[in-house]
């Protein structure tokens, strides 16, 4: 019988088999941040270990950093100050490389780590944060873990791996224009649910994938998490070739090298015989922008739709209506229009490169409107260098956006940009949790183009009227 | 008889379904870098309100649970962040089980790696727990045998299922790291065959840190 992606890839890193559902598994890459690191290091310590394997390990100052568009970047904090000092000095330690606060690199983990060439096809990556998922669209398992863990893969580069089932996901249809990855996830967890996917891996395939560039892929990946899926696939394709070789000068550059690696990412997809334990099929044709109007990522509708009804008092009704309560949105009534104060666009789902230049085409000429906050966040300092060389940086600060420096910051409000209770915030993140931005705020999950849309007309807006009224 | 066999308390229902990490433990707990003094952040924003003051609603705030050591949960128990300040927490407040129809899977990893039983039992039995807690007059006493994978009740008893590698290692609270040390010959044996047979997997942290300070240095 034929093997899925999924099952070729734990195959070939497993170590030893501890027993029917458990594997050792071993990880090529590990990263790691400021905040669920620092316990796992202290273990360490505690047993007298040092990292096995440094130089498969990375480090970032992501979550608490400062944005702040100043030159040096200075943590006014003082706990979240310690978490930096604490992790430069275990990195110094330990020899592990460092994305430290005024690094130019800096970034979110998830979006140095491609960027840098560090993400691979068939590799396994692990980090202590939930959205490791992303690499998936690089036919890299990767997924989240605790702190426990963290400390177990410095000491041994390899996991106790509890092996996941076989999801896959069709994905058929052509993606209509002003459609984006975003709303294609958004509205595969609106209808899978928050827990669709809980225990799986998720392999995605189909013809629509062709139409999805590489980091679009990211944000599909990226967001499957939220699913509950213990990790997301795509096979490697010649769109996943030229991004690697694009970032990856030490194989592009070595052709016995190259020879190999093209060798081994044909062999990276599912066999036909394969059999996965759920199927899931989607015609993407008709997906409209979606929106989230509750607190979890499945209660998200079309632009166009409207609030779940008040129904029968099951679970499902219960948790809507506590959503509404804390959304402060009716039932039965349009998402379109909804007046918002903050706008966020950034994050590990949407704070790359092309996620900036979608935002530039919904803003032309317009200005952010009036009575809005809308701020930038590129996921990285080499995004963000790369916008202000394409003049993306000149033409947001001239409408009106705050242009800051990268980080995760609002995406978790774990640094100093947190919203104040009640600001409605459409944001280009992956979670809409009560008081995730902000005790209080309300969050609205969109696509790059639908939070530039929010942001020049101070409602939720369908981006594709504004794009009309430029012809 | 094992200490960890047997789980006995009271029981306070949160029947939220998709409870996250984030509000089990909000962000503003997590800038310390040991484990200390996460208690007090536990469900902060569901048990204070604005000005710091206890919500009266809020289950685990009421005088009948204050001595609570089991949660009944909603389904998705666990969702999101992967932080495991939000069992550090729940131990903390004197938590020794979570009951629920589903957990969330990182959430699932991280307690088991820290001893916060979880007790899986289907949508009906964890029904008849809400129904049980939510209509007798005095809280709801629960006791879990972990030996026997039973959710008892003076209602009934409820089946939940573990690994017998989890199971095994709450019972005789094993070290998960010091049994994987043992397997390091292996690990390294592992990595130069894979590094012989795929050579740009090997180091890529190294190389990538590597080549960016070359090119900032010229």
């Amino acid at each position: 019988m034929g093997k899925t992606l999924y099952q070729k890839l734990v195959g070939s890193h497993t170590v030893a088999k501890l027993d029917a559902d458990n594997v050792l598994l071993f990880a090529d890459l590990h990263l790691m941040n400021e905040y669920t690191s620092p316990q796992a290091f202290a273990g360490l310590e505690e047993r007298g270990l040092m990292t096995l394997m440094p130089g498969q390990n990375v480090s970032t100052v992501s979550h608490i950093i400062p944005t702040k568009p100043q030159a040096i970047r200075v943590i006014a904090d003082g706990p979240s100050a310690l978490q930096a000092s604490n992790l430069k000095r275990n990195c110094d330690r330990h020899g592990i490389p460092l994305f430290d606060t005024n690094d130019v690199w800096q970034g979110i983990e998830h979006v140095i780590a491609p960027e840098h060439g560090m993400v691979r096809p068939g590799m396994v990556i692990i980090c202590g944060d939930s959205h490791t998922t992303t690499y998936g669209a690089l036919g890299a398992l990767g997924f989240g873990i605790g702190t426990t863990e963290v400390e177990h893969v410095l000491a041994t580069q390899t996991l106790v791996y509890r092996l996941a089932g076989n999801m896959r996901i069709r994905l058929d249809g052509e993606i209509p224009s002003g459609t984006t990855a975003k709303d294609i996830i958004l509205m595969i967890i609106s209808r899978i649910s928050a827990q669709g996917a809980r225990g799986y891996v998720v392999e995605y395939t189909g013809s629509a994938l062709k139409g999805l560039s590489t980091e679009a892929r990211f944000t599909l990946c990226n967001m499957t998490v939220e699913a509950g899926a213990r990790g997301a696939l795509i096979a490697p394709d010649d769109v996943t070739t030229q991004y690697i070789l694009a970032k990856c000068p030490d194989i592009a550059e070595n052709p016995a090298w190259l020879a190999q690696a093209r060798e081994h990412w044909s062999t990276l997809h599912s066999d036909n015989d394969a059999v996965f334990d759920v199927e899931h099929s989607f015609d993407v044709s008709a997906v409209e922008p979606y929106v989230t109007w509750g607190t979890s990522p499945d209660q998200a509708i079309p632009i166009s739709g409207r609030t779940p009804l008040v129904g029968d008092a099951n679970v499902e009704d219960q948790a809507n209506e506590r959503a509404r309560r804390y959304t402060m949105l009716a039932p039965d009534s349009a998402i379109d229009g909804v007046k918002i104060d903050h706008v966020f666009i950034g994050s590990c789902t949407n704070g790359r490169i092309e996620d900036l230049r979608a935002v530039i085409d919904v803003v032309g000429d317009r200005k952010v409107a009036d009575g809005v906050r809308a701020m930038v966040v590129p996921g990285s300092g080499a995004v963000r260098a790369q916008a202000e060389q394409e003049g993306i940086a000149d033409k947001l600060i001239a409408a009106g956006f705050e242009w800051r420096k990268p980080g995760c910051s609002m995406c978790l409000a774990m640094n100093d940009d947190v919203l104040a209770p009640g600001v409605r915030c459409a944001s280009t993140t992956n979670r809409n949790f009560e008081g995730r931005q902000g005790r209080g705020a309300i969050t609205h999950l969109m696509s790059p183009a639908m939070a530039a849309a929010a942001a020049v007309t101070g409602k939720i807006t369908d981006f594709r009227k504004l794009l009309g009224s430029h012809e | 008889m094992n200490k960890n066999a047997i789980i006995e308390g009271v029981a306070v229902p949160l029947p939220i379904a998709n409870l996250d990490t984030d509000q089990i433990m909000p962000k503003q707990f997590l800038r310390g870098i040991d484990k200390a003094g996460l208690a007090q952040g536990l469900f902060y924003d569901m048990r204070f309100d604005e000005q710091g003051k206890p919500r009266r609603d809020f289950a685990l705030n009421k005088p009948e649970y204050a001595q609570a050591t089991i949660i009944l949960g909603g389904k998705n128990f666990g969702c999101g962040s992967s932080r495991e300040h939000a069992v550090w927490g729940l131990q903390q407040a004197g938590i020794r089980a979570v009951v629920a129809s589903s957990f969330a899977e990182i959430f699932y990893s991280n307690a088991m790696n820290n001893g916060l039983m979880l007790a899986s039992v289907s949508e009906a039995d964890m029904q008849r727990l809400f129904e049980a807690a939510s209509s007798s007059a005095s809280p709801l006493q629960l006791r879990i045998d972990v030996e026997n994978l039973q959710v008892i009740s003076s209602t009934g008893s409820a089946a939940f299922t573990l690994s017998d590698r989890h199971r095994s290692m709450f019972l005789h609270g094993l070290d998960m790291l010091g049994a994987s040390l043992l397997h390091k010959p292996e690990i390294e044996a592992f990595a130069k065959r894979w590094y012989d047979t795929y050579p740009w997997l090997k180091n890529v942290a190294a190389v990538a840190r590597n080549r960016l300070d070359r090119s900032s240095n010229t």
